[in-house]
């Protein structure tokens, strides 16, 4: 390994402030006493995050942004392992490009894909509501659990499944016993993965959401409420958390599912 | 014995590649039957037809007369030996060995015994409860073995399955392989491209070059009586040298530098009678004799290489103005042994001697 030099350090080092000092900021005001966002902090209280218990539009939103992750997340994982199933396994004419073309989300600016799905959705007569929404994230986390999808299933030995056969058990039966017990943690990482992507996503939800918000678009809200700043910095601090802790478990799956498979050979 | 495996003019072609080019074949029950030949010869691929992971381009395969076109490999009544041993990572032994059992409808308890005894089998008693992922080389192909013995298949395929293991280790499990056949009675088809493999542990070895057979016989026959140039030189070692047809009865007479005039028995020449004409001999069968030593066909030559294999020695000897002989001389008791640039005295076996027409 080569060492890196003095430059090199402190321009990683200033990225990374530039990154999370700002995210920092959030737990610091969301437990000051001011109401006023700034500088000096003017005493310790949780009372914001106590607020937060009494909201219950708050409550709605989250209810709403659950329902829109938990199901976008199990739709996009679901079709991402179907199509990195046949893109690892089978070869079919203009395979590579429906796969860029269903990885193209990842590039498109959301506003881009936001307004797009509106446009088609009214010229469907279809109505805006959560399901509208799921829709719209579904494409979004789609791309993300093709690509952990892959990883998984390019690491699965073929012959396993040959060998599966071989003893007798039915295709059916070899993708439960086999193919699905090892991609597994890939399967996990991506469910986390699409949830955290879905709870967090903005854009897209504020376009295609109709009366019933999800949570970014309701803390967006927030924003019009000065009143409301340090109840929204306290929500801003769990949202952070709760995302940390599922894109680490989404990590750890993913790594378990690469070493699972690597270390039979 | 029937015939249990039949292919009849198998073709397989992946693109422009003839892979199978025109195979029939005949195995007998219970018979060890090796596919030998050298890598990209299509062996495997003659494996994978038979077992049904590759259907044929054209021609069929029967197995107990029945032909399996159309029968997907869960279906045949033929178990797998892997290459790389397959075995389920995210099982222990005791599950990889139950895995078929599965779809037969066996009751616990007989399922737990039949399992202990593939163990026992194959040298695994004990392991049962151990995981995929913590055996040997050695150990998972144990497991290969037992998974596939425990569903008694009519016809068992080995796909090169002592390749990824030590010399020593090596040795061991063909000899177990071949006890392991006799006692369960079971076909064995075993694909290897090492010749000392098939020649050990084989009833008869096919072998194989550019997608075709080239020879099918016993080991013996394969290695006393090869058919052509190609598989002498595949199987062990031969010396090849020009030879002229001066005569022709119930015998061939030939000429050659090294060894004058010698007659040859018809049935120890191949290929199309022409003038041209090769003679093969084994090292072996070559010894090197006294220079004060007076009889016929005594031919002296020159070392020019020697290669030492510790219970053999192989010279090169130059005999002549253009031939060479290679002769493997055993190093045992009383053996001299000699170095480069001495001259020898040669006796070579002439009722070991086949002749090739080219």
């Amino acid at each position: 390994m080569v060492r890196p030099g003095k430059f090199l350090k402190v321009f990683a080092i200033t990225y990374l402030i530039f990154l999370y000092a700002p995210a920092l900021l959030l737990p610091i005001f969301s437990f000051n006493s001011s109401q006023i966002i700034a500088f000096p902090l003017s005493g310790f209280t949780t009372g914001w995050f106590k607020a937060l218990l009494y909201q219950e539009t708050l409550h709605e939103a989250l209810k709403n942004s659950l329902i829109v992750a938990a199901s976008s997340s199990i739709f996009a994982t679901i079709l991402g392992t179907l199509a990195s199933r046949s893109s690892s396994r089978y070869n079919f004419p203009g395979k590579q490009f429906s796969l860029t073309f269903i990885l193209a989300p990842l590039v498109l600016p959301e506003i881009i894909v936001g307004v797009s799905l509106l446009i088609v959705l009214i010229q469907l007569g279809l109505p805006l509501n959560l399901w509208s929404v799921v829709l719209g994230h579904t494409l979004l986390i789609m791309p993300f659990s093709i690509l952990i999808m892959n990883s998984a299933f390019n690491n699965l030995d073929i012959s396993l499944e040959e060998a599966s056969l071989d003893l007798g058990e039915t295709p059916i039966g070899t993708f439960r016993r086999v193919i699905l017990p090892l991609v597994y943690p890939g399967i996990m990482a991506s469910l986390l993965l699409g949830f955290t992507l879905s709870l967090d996503e903005f854009i897209i939800a504020f376009f295609l959401t109709g009366t019933e918000t999800t949570l970014p678009v309701y803390i967006w809200s927030l924003f019009r409420f000065p009143k409301q700043l340090p109840t929204t910095m306290a929500l801003g601090t769990i949202l952070i958390l709760v995302s940390l802790i599922l894109l680490s478990l989404s990590e750890y799956f993913r790594r378990r599912a690469a070493k699972n498979q690597t270390s039979v050979l | 014995m029937g015939k249990l495996v039949q292919v009849k003019n198998a073709f397989k072609s992946f693109g422009d590649v003839n892979a199978v080019n025109g195979v029939s074949l005949d195995i007998e029950e219970g018979q060890f039957y090796s596919l030998l030949g050298p890598s990209g010869c299509g062996k495997t691929t003659l494996l994978r037809l038979i077992a049904g992971f590759e259907k044929p381009t054209s021609g069929q395969v029967f197995i107990d007369n029945t032909s399996m076109e159309g029968i997907e490999p869960n279906l045949r009544p033929t178990n797998m030996v892997f290459q790389n041993y397959a075995i389920f990572p995210h099982l222990n032994v005791e599950e990889n060995v139950a895995y078929g059992l599965r779809n037969k409808r066996e009751n616990r308890t007989k399922q737990n015994k039949l399992v202990d005894e593939a163990l026992e089998l194959v040298g695994l008693s004990g392991l049962n409860k151990r995981s995929a992922n913590a055996l040997s080389g050695g150990q998972k192909q144990r497991v290969a073995l037992a998974r596939a013995l425990i569903l008694k298949p009519k016809v068992l395929l080995l796909d090169e399955p002592l390749s990824a293991l030590d010399k020593k280790l090596r040795e061991q499990m063909q000899s177990e392989l071949r006890h392991l056949q006799r006692a369960v009675g079971i076909t064995f088809i075993l694909v290897t491209h090492d010749q000392y493999e098939a020649l050990t542990m084989s009833d008869r070895v096919a072998v194989m070059f550019d997608g075709k057979v080239a020879q099918e016989a016993s080991p013996r026959d394969l290695y006393e009586l090869p058919t052509s140039q190609k598989v002498a030189s595949f199987i062990g070692e031969m010396t090849f040298i020009e030879g002229e047809i001066i005569g022709e009865n119930q015998k061939l007479k030939i000429q050659s530098e090294i060894f004058g005039q010698i007659t040859i028995d018809k049935s120890r020449v191949f290929g199309q009678s022409s003038k041209r004409i090769v003679l093969g001999i084994r090292p072996e069968k070559i010894a090197i004799v006294p220079r004060t030593s007076r009889s016929k066909n005594l031919v002296s030559g020159k070392i020019i290489d020697v290669s030492y294999f510790g219970e053999t020695t192989n010279y090169k000897v130059a005999c002549g103005a253009t031939e060479t002989l290679t002769i493997s001389s055993q190093n045992s008791v009383g053996q001299l042994s000699y170095s480069v640039g001495e001259e020898i005295q040669l006796k070579a076996d002439l009722d070991n001697i086949i002749a090739f027409s080219t």
